[in-house]
């Protein structure tokens, strides 16, 4: 298990469901309570949602690691759309291009321990980790 | 997968029991207003205790389809929201302000029937 390296590739819109329940999952036998797993699972939703809406297709990939604590899930969604074109916007409450409710990016980062976003005009790649308490 | 949705005198019932993806989500929200203007429903009640995760675009949705509802006459209440996915909700920054709730099924009949003999 440890070290374990799950992907799992978005390429169309049941994928976010397929990615949310894997990471679920794991998170669940890593040993997260039902409230981490809820958070886990819906950052990775928004995630996978982005890459869906904004990419058209890309992956996540879920990973064990250990740091600030001895258990931690760490979690990659990559892609290579056209990437974030203002990244100091997208961490904004309520701002969306695409008439949501814009509180996916901002929201991952208060639902996560790490959050970390790379993105230029060949991708983005956000890497978020929650830590076993 | 289409949601049931249930009718009882003048109100519709409804209970998600699966996994909530987008297109799911979208249809319910289609199916639900085309019941009320079918059946001329005052009051609607969404039993939410299944639902184990609700993300913004989920929320979004279901607080859309309260305001659709409304416009056509129709109250709605969410019942059963899991204290996992209220947290996570609140997290996200969404508090679905215009929203009314109630803790279970029975409650939820109770405001509804409250709520409309109101006006």
């Amino acid at each position: 298990m440890k070290g374990a390296l799950t992907n799992v590739p978005i390429t169309k819109e049941w994928d976010i469901v397929g990615a949310r329940q894997s990471g679920r999952n794991m998170a669940r036998d890593l040993g997260f309570g039902s409230v981490d797993q809820a958070r886990i699972a819906t950052a990775i939703s928004e995630l996978a949602r982005n890459i869906y809406l904004y990419a058209g297709s890309g992956e996540v990939s879920f990973e064990e690691v250990q740091g600030e604590a001895p258990v931690g899930i760490k979690i990659i969604a990559s892609d290579n759309g056209p990437g974030i074109k203002d990244i100091t916007k997208v961490m904004e409450d309520g701002y969306s291009t695409s008439g949501g409710l814009g509180a996916g990016l901002p929201g991952v980062k208060r639902l996560m321990d790490d959050f970390d976003m790379e993105s230029n005009e060949e991708g983005t790649k956000i890497t978020i980790v929650k830590w076993l308490r | 997968m289409r949601i049931p949705i249930l009718k009882l005198q003048n109100y519709l019932l409804v209970s998600v029991q699966i996994e909530l993806d987008d297109q799911t989500a979208m249809q319910f929200q289609e199916d639900l207003l085309n019941k009320i203007h079918s059946t001329g429903a005052t009051g609607v009640v969404v039993d939410l205790t299944s639902v184990e995760i609700i993300d913004s675009f989920i929320a979004k949705v279901l607080g859309d389809v309260v305001s659709m509802a409304e416009l056509m006459g129709a109250k709605v209440v969410f019942t059963g929201i899991q204290p996992a996915v209220s947290m996570t909700l609140i997290d996200l920054g969404i508090h679905l302000q215009n929203v009314q709730t109630a803790l279970d099924l029975e409650q939820g009949l109770i405001k509804l029937k409250q709520e409309l003999e109101e006006k």
